[in-house]
C-alpha cells in the first residue's frame, strides 16, 4: 500500500521511522487527542453548542501528528491549517485555550474577534491560518526568512488541502522559497474533495508533488493514513531543509471522512469510496499496529482514548461557563497603535 | 533634496540604525530599483538585506509579513503601486487583521510610486489609496514634500503597524525642498497647513496638494486668500486640523488625484459635515480624477486628472456661493 501510493524517483524505499516505543506512545496519544477532539466537537453540533464551522479532521490524524512530531517544537514553527488540530498538539496546544478560542468565550487569545483554528500561540509557535486558504504560505515562508537573515535555521511547517493547492499564492510561495533556499515544508494534504470538488476538476497532473519539479524542489507522494510514514518523510524534510537544501512538497493522500464542514452532507462523496479509506483508517490502523508491536495493550489504549474524550468533554464544557467576550472588545485592538 | 532621495535618505537612515530592517522587491538590487530609489542599497547592506524578488507580489508581502511576525522590519518596493493588486490579498487579509485578531504586530512598510501625469497607462497610474483606508488595520501615508516624505517614511519603518506608503511618481525629481539631515521624524496622524489663507480651505493630499498651492498663487491675484490643508496621512486621519480650517474659512474644497466615487475625499466631506456642518458658508466641493482607469494618451490623461485650473474654477465657484 504504502509503496504502490509513493512518488516513483525520488525516494527509492520507504524511509525507516526510527522510532522508540515511547515515541510511539506518544504519536499515539497525539492522534487520539485529534480524533477525540473531532468526537467531541461533532457532539457539541449535535446538540446545537457549537458556534460557527465545525470543520472535521477525521482521516487526517496521521499527517497532522507525523509531520509535526518530526519538527523541533522549541526551535521549528508550525502554521497549520483548519483541520491539523493534532499538529497544534504536538506543538504543546493549551487544551483550554483551544476550546476557548474555538468557541469564542471571554479569555480568548482572539478576544472573540476570530475563532476555529486561526488561533496564534506564539509561545508555542502556532500561527493559525486565515480563511483564504493559502495566504499562510508565503507568510510561513516569510517567517524562515527571517532566522535565515539571521544565520538560524528555523524550519516552518505548513499544509495545504488539494483545493487550496491551486491557489496562485501558493505558487508564488514555492517557487519564492525555492530561489532562496528556505526552509519551508509544505504539506499538500489531498483529502480528494475540495468542499464538494474532486480532484478531477481541481487538476490535471497525476501527482501534486510533480510540482515540485517544476520548482526546483524535492517533492514526493505518500499514503497520508500511515503515521510513521508521515514522520519518516517528514524527518527527511527536515534533515534537508536544516542542510540548507531549501523547502519540500509532500504530497499525502488522505480522505476527508466527512463534509467541508458538518452543516454539508457530502452526499457527493460516493459510499464507496469512503467504505475504501474507512478500512485504512489512520487511528484504527496506527492501533493495530501499536498492539502488534506490543508497545501498548488494546486495553490500556481503550482506557487513554476515554480518558482522552472525558478531557475533551471537560475542556469544551470549562469554556461554555465562561462568558461571551464584553462587546466592547469589538473596537479594541484594530492597531496595535494609533 | 528631491521626494526620490528624501525616501532613500529614511530608508538608508533606518537600515544603518536598525538591523531588523530590510528590503525586498523586484529589481532593487544590483539595478537599484525602477526609478532607483534603491542606487547603493545592495553595495551598503548586502544581498542578506536587500532581496530581490521573483515577479510575485503575493509572496513578497506576504513573506515580508512572516518576517515582521518573527522580529523584523521589513520594506517592500512595489515596482509601481498598481501592482499591490497582485498582493492585495496579503495586505488586507492578513495583515491588515492581524493586530485585532492575535494583539501581534506586523511592522511593515509596503510601499512605491504611484500617481498618474507621466504617461504611464493604466496600469502604471492607480492612486489606489482609498482601498487600504477602507481595509481596516492598514495605516495609509501619502507625503507630498521631501521634508514629509523622509519624516514619514522613518515614523512608517519604526509602526508597528502594516503602512501601505504611496509616493507620487510624479513628484520624485520635480519637488525638491530641505530636509533634515539624520533623524527626522514626521508622526503619523498630523495634517500640515502648508499655506494659511482666509476666503476657503483646500484640504488635499500627494499630488493635489502642489496642484491646490498652484491655484493658491493664481487666485491671490483675484483677491482670493486659500488656505491649503496637506492631511499627509489618510490613516491615521487628522480630522482636528481640518475641522480647525473649516471653522476659519467656512468654505471647503477637497482635492485628490484620486478618482471621485468613493475616494478618500467623499470620507472627509462627510466627517465636515457630520461634525462641522453649522461653521459652512457653503456645500463641501470635490476635485478628483473622472471616475475611469488613467488613460494613456496626453489628451486624455490630462482631461481625466484634475489640475490646478480645475480647482481654481471649484474655489471661485465656492467663494461666490
Amino acid at each position: 500500500m504504502k509503496s504502490k501510493q509513493r512518488s516513483a524517483g525520488r525516494t527509492a524505499s520507504a524511509p525507516s521511522s526510527g522510532l522508540t516505543s515511547d515515541q510511539r506512545k506518544e504519536i499515539l496519544t497525539y492522534m487520539l487527542m485529534a480524533r477525540e477532539f473531532d468526537t467531541a466537537m461533532l457532539r457539541l453540533y449535535r446538540q446545537g453548542k457549537a458556534f460557527g464551522g465545525v470543520y472535521s479532521q477525521l482521516g487526517n490524524e496521521a499527517v497532522s501528528v507525523g509531520s509535526a512530531y518530526a519538527l523541533d517544537t522549541t526551535q521549528d514553527v508550525l502554521f497549520p491549517m483548519h483541520r491539523n488540530i493534532g499538529s497544534h498538539f504536538v506543538f504543546g496546544q493549551d487544551l483550554d485555550q483551544l476550546m476557548v478560542n474555538h468557541l469564542a468565550r471571554e479569555g480568548s487569545q482572539m478576544r472573540g474577534t476570530d475563532g476555529t483554528g486561526h488561533y496564534a500561540d506564539p509561545a508555542r509557535r502556532i500561527y493559525g491560518n486565515v480563511s483564504h486558504l493559502g495566504a499562510m504560505i508565503p507568510v510561513a515562508a516569510g517567517f524562515s526568512l527571517a532566522d535565515q537573515l539571521r544565520g538560524i535555521t528555523t524550519v516552518s511547517l505548513t499544509f495545504i488541502g488539494d483545493g487550496g493547492a491551486q491557489v496562485g499564492e501558493v505558487h508564488e510561495a514555492l517557487n519564492f522559497a525555492a530561489v532562496h533556499k528556505i526552509p519551508l515544508i509544505l504539506i499538500i494534504e489531498n483529502n480528494q474533495y475540495a468542499y464538494s470538488t474532486p480532484n478531477s476538476l481541481e487538476f490535471a497532473c497525476e501527482r501534486l508533488s510533480d510540482r515540485a519539479i517544476g520548482y526546483g524542489m524535492y517533492g514526493t507522494t505518500i499514503d497520508g493514513t500511515d503515521v510513521e510514514l508521515v514522520y519518516a518523510t517528514c524527518k527527511e524534510a527536515v534533515e534537508r531543509a536544516r542542510r540548507g537544501e531549501g523547502p519540500s512538497l509532500i504530497e499525502t493522500k488522505t480522505m476527508r471522512m466527512r463534509g467541508h464542514a458538518e452543516h454539508d452532507d457530502f452526499s457527493y462523496v460516493p459510499k464507496e469510496l469512503l467504505e475504501e479509506w474507512s478500512a485504512k483508517d489512520p487511528v484504527e490502523t496506527y492501533i493495530t499496529r501499536i498492539v502488534n508491536d506490543g508497545v501498548m495493550t488494546a486495553d490500556e489504549i481503550t482506557a487513554l482514548r476515554e480518558a482522552t474524550l472525558a478531557n475533551m468533554i471537560a475542556a469544551i464544557d470549562r469554556a461554555l461557563e465562561r462568558p461571551w467576550p464584553a462587546a466592547e472588545e469589538g473596537f479594541k485592538n484594530v492597531f496595535m497603535s494609533v | 533634496m528631491t521626494y526620490l532621495e528624501a525616501i532613500a535618505d529614511a530608508m538608508r537612515h533606518e537600515m544603518r540604525r536598525d538591523e531588523r530592517v530590510f528590503m525586498i522587491g523586484e529589481d532593487i538590487g544590483a539595478y537599484g530599483g525602477a526609478f532607483k530609489v534603491t542606487k547603493g542599497f545592495l553595495d551598503e547592506f548586502g544581498s542578506k538585506r536587500i532581496i530581490d524578488a521573483p515577479i510575485s507580489e503575493a509572496a513578497i508581502i506576504g513573506s515580508a509579513i512572516g518576517a515582521s511576525l518573527n522580529g523584523m522590519r521589513p520594506i517592500v518596493e512595489m515596482q509601481f503601486m498598481d501592482f499591490i493588486t497582485n498582493g492585495f490579498n496579503q495586505v488586507v487579509t492578513v495583515a491588515g487583521t492581524t493586530a485585532y485578531r492575535w494583539g501581534l504586530p506586523v511592522p511593515m512598510v509596503v510601499r512605491g510610486p504611484s500617481g498618474g501625469g507621466v504617461g504611464g497607462n493604466p496600469f502604471h497610474s492607480r492612486n489606489a489609496e482609498a482601498w487600504f483606508a477602507h481595509a481596516t488595520g492598514i495605516k495609509v501615508v501619502c507625503p507630498a514634500f521631501p521634508d514629509d516624505a523622509k519624516g514619514l517614511m522613518i515614523a512608517s519603518i519604526r509602526d508597528n503597524d502594516p503602512v501601505v506608503f504611496f509616493e507620487h511618481k510624479g513628484l520624485y525629481r520635480k519637488i525638491k525642498g530641505e530636509v533634515p539631515e539624520g533623524e527626522h521624524i514626521v508622526p503619523l496622524g498630523q495634517a500640515r497647513v502648508v499655506r494659511a489663507g482666509t476666503h476657503c480651505s483646500v484640504i488635499a493630499y500627494g499630488s493635489a496638494v502642489h496642484m491646490a498651492l498652484a491655484a493658491a498663487d493664481a487666485l491671490a491675484s483675484e483677491g482670493i486668500e486659500l488656505e491649503v490643508v496637506d492631511i499627509r496621512t489618510l490613516v491615521p486621519f487628522d480630522e482636528e486640523t481640518v475641522f480647525q480650517s473649516v471653522r476659519k474659512t467656512g468654505r471647503v474644497l477637497v482635492a485628490h488625484e484620486a478618482v471621485l466615487t468613493a475616494g478618500f475625499g467623499g470620507e472627509i466631506a462627510a466627517r465636515i459635515a457630520d461634525t462641522a456642518f453649522r461653521y459652512l458658508d457653503a456645500p463641501v466641493r470635490r476635485i478628483a480624477a473622472f471616475d475611469s482607469p488613467t488613460p494613456f494618451a496626453p489628451t486624455l490623461e490630462q482631461a481625466v486628472l484634475p489640475n490646478a485650473e480645475k480647482i481654481q474654477t471649484a474655489v471661485r465657484e465656492l467663494c461666490s456661493f
